[in-house]
């Protein structure tokens, strides 16, 4: 075979017959479905949760992960944290030509390793090629399939003053590894990306039986975003204390440097839970037995309900209203 | 694992931001007005509104930010010199990160990318000097912006571009010296403070001594000081002490890294290829002698020499950036802030940069969503 990917992989002939069954079943398996033009799911009754999402990051390999880890962890988490069991994923990608066999190979098998961790199956494929310089190197996209859980007691209408916000490991890991990664910065860091399916996390404190309200997993944007986005589609005023916010010394050390807020920072693997302020405790300690988990914390509470947002008390005792990232975040230059 | 506060400086800063209330309070019982501060340096603006000490001391004390962000003072007709030379074939202009979104007249380096210029972002010059080796045959252009913190590494990539001949890389410097803009807010705008809150970035280079002149000609006290909310809170507190007993000192607060003569090697490589210019600063006009430009013997890496670029005068908007670094006016008097000038969509350049004014405001002290 090639060691590079042509366009011919992409024309449905001779060779992509064999890029299809060299890479994608073999890693994938379901070799009989894959003789049919779509795949047929048996799902018990209940509510059936979908979602989408398209990878784009570069570089495609880091420290802590890859584009294919990444692909699997993100539609995982995004089903996980809306109260669903992930059941199974498609998987479309994007591929610019010329682009190395091997690596191709490195990612699936990532993807693959990685579904298999989080206990769901690809059920469904696809593969595009296109010309040199119309992509960056390889772009992938997953749709997820999942079953809302019984068990979930997620309600966000049911979000009251005393509750308590938790996140499950320190802030900012994936934004700042990336950005080294790249290799733009000359900075030189052993930070790995949090990027992890976490489904497995969450089901453990959703069936250790914690009155959990509402979860959302902070990506782009970080934690601040998708917090004030919570606080306002729920009309929930958050505290969080800047004093509580887990953060390793790498990247506090990286966005003093370049003049990045935590706050605003991607993360891949982490998840933000409002549960009951009585159980507070147990899902402390349910998020602890989990390596994604052992730094997890309670960074704040819900103070009331009204117009939404989402505040800050700074350890001088001061309040002060955080907002959405606006814009891009550009590295300062003193 | 730490947190983003360590809960033993949070103490200690909540004990000593209690006292500077209370030193505040008796100045401006002994002179009738609230002490006002002005700090010179974007990293500070920043700093001070994230730390939440503009909010807890805002009764109390006023605290001004002054022309220190390099991207908030860079000339509109800088921009559109860039974007010009940007426009010809073969041309890579090269940027760091933040400048790339400031309006000149009519659009800014990112829209001229947008629109298909080769505008690059780089993280240091000496990326830049890389990007022209790697592109022998294209004229490779960075624009040189900052103060005496910056200006060093300016002159680091042109003693590299220099030692290794490159020849299509040239610089277009348009950087800034803080003494004479601090004299100009003193002598010539009339500014109302009673001290400074000084910069410690460009203090490593300077050193303490650079600041001596403000004590001694204009009976104003300074104080540098270090980026953590205790050492800028002790920093006010130290303005205050000065101010209570009539006794204008520069004091060194950031004795750490900090010297009194400041780093004498940064200074050579920075006069072996700069020599003070005349320099227009954003909002405040043409400042003699305040501005570092490439010297005649480097000329053949002086973009303003080596392209032949002519740009009119800028047209006036209402944005009052020039009032806000001089500390006349403060984020939410201006009527666009907020409205039609936002970090997403800038008006002026103190709404662009992490570290203006506007921006800091808007990001950490504006109340409405």
């Amino acid at each position: 075979m090639d060691r590079k990917v042509t366009l011919a992989h992409g024309d449905g002939g001779e060779l992509a017959h064999k890029l299809i069954q060299q890479i994608f079943v073999s890693a994938f398996g379901n070799q009989s479905e894959s003789r049919f033009d779509a795949t047929f799911l048996s799902l018990s009754s209940g509510k059936i949760a979908v979602t989408t999402d398209s990878f784009v990051v570069n570089p495609l390999f880091f420290p802590g992960g890859d584009i294919g880890k990444i692909a699997v962890s993100g539609t995982i988490n995004d089903l996980s944290v809306a109260g669903a069991v992930p059941y199974c994923l498609t998987v479309g990608f994007i591929i610019e030509e010329g682009f190395p066999l091997a690596d191709l190979r490195k990612v699936v098998k990532s993807l693959a390793v990685e579904a298999e961790k989080a206990g769901v199956q690809v059920v469904a494929g696809d593969t595009k090629v296109v010309e040199k310089g119309g992509a960056d190197g390889l772009y992938i996209n997953t749709t997820g399939i999942g079953l809302q859980r019984e068990e979930s007691t997620i309600d966000p209408s049911r979000i009251a003053s005393g509750d308590a916000v938790l996140i499950s490991g320190p802030i900012g890991d994936h934004g700042i590894a990336i950005l080294a990664a790249r290799g733009e910065l000359g900075l030189m860091t052993d930070l790995e990306s949090d990027c992890a399916p976490l489904n497995h996390m969450i089901d453990a404190v959703i069936l250790g039986g914690v009155d959990v309200k509402m979860m959302r997993d902070p990506t782009r944007g970080g934690v601040a975003t998708t917090l004030v986005e919570l606080a306002e589609d729920f009309d929930a005023i958050i505290e969080l204390e800047e004093e509580k916010l887990p953060i390793r010394d790498q990247v506090r050390g990286a966005s003093d440097l370049l003049g990045f807020d935590p706050l605003y920072l991607a993360n891949e693997g982490k998840v933000l839970f409002i549960v009951s302020e009585s159980d507070r405790q147990k899902t402390l300690e349910l998020l602890h037995q989990f390596p994604e988990g052992r730094d997890a914390a309670v960074i704040g509470r819900v103070t009331g309900k009204g117009v939404g947002q989402l505040l800050l008390e700074t350890p001088l005792g001061s309040k002060r209203r955080l907002h959405r990232l606006s814009g891009m975040m550009l590295p300062r230059i003193c | 694992m730490r947190t983003l506060f360590e809960p033993k400086d949070s103490a200690v800063a909540r004990e000593l931001a209690q006292k500077v209330i209370k030193l505040a309070d008796r100045c401006k019982e002994k002179t009738g007005v609230t002490p006002a501060f002005m700090e010179v340096c974007g990293s500070h603006t920043m700093a001070l509104a994230r730390s939440g000490i503009k909010l807890i001391l805002q009764d109390h004390v006023r605290l001004l930010s002054g022309p220190g962000c390099p991207v908030c003072v860079t000339d509109q007709k800088q921009i559109d010199a860039m974007i010009e030379v940007a426009e010809a074939q073969n041309r890579i202009v090269c940027t760091f990160g933040d400048m790339m979104r400031v309006p000149g007249s009519k659009r800014s380096l990112l829209s001229a990318k947008t629109e298909g210029r080769d505008v690059r972002i780089v993280y240091s010059p000496l990326d830049a000097v890389r990007i022209a080796q790697e592109n022998p045959d294209r004229e490779v252009v960075f624009l040189g912006v900052g103060f005496e913190t910056t200006v060093p590494v300016l002159a680091a990539a042109l003693q590299l571009a220099e030692l290794k001949q490159v020849e299509n890389f040239s610089m277009w410097a348009t950087t800034k010296l803080v003494q004479p803009v601090l004299r100009t807010l003193l002598s010539v705008k009339k500014v109302k403070i009673h001290g400074f809150l000084l910069p410690g970035h460009v203090s490593i280079v300077l050193g303490e001594q650079a600041y001596q002149f403000l004590a001694d000609e204009f009976h104003m006290p300074g104080v540098i000081t270090g980026f953590e909310t205790v050492e800028m809170l002790s920093g006010i507190y130290k303005l205050l002490q000065m101010v209570l007993n009539d006794q204008p000192a520069i004091l060194n607060n950031y004795k750490s890294v900090v010297r009194p003569d400041g780093n004498p090697i940064a200074q050579k490589i920075m006069n072996e290829f700069f020599t003070p210019c005349d320099e227009t600063w954003r909002g405040m006009g043409m400042i003699p002698q305040s501005g570092l430009d490439i010297r005649d013997q480097y000329s053949h890496l002086n973009a303003k020499k080596k392209f032949n670029v002519t740009v009119g005068e800028p047209k006036k908007t209402l944005c009052r950036c020039g009032d806000m670094i001089c500390g006349l006016a403060t984020p939410d008097e201006c009527i666009l802030f907020g409205k039609a000038c936002t970090p997403i969509h800038p008006v002026g350049p103190c709404m662009v940069s992490d570290e203006g004014s506007c921006s800091a405001y808007y990001a950490y002290m504006r109340k409405e969503g």
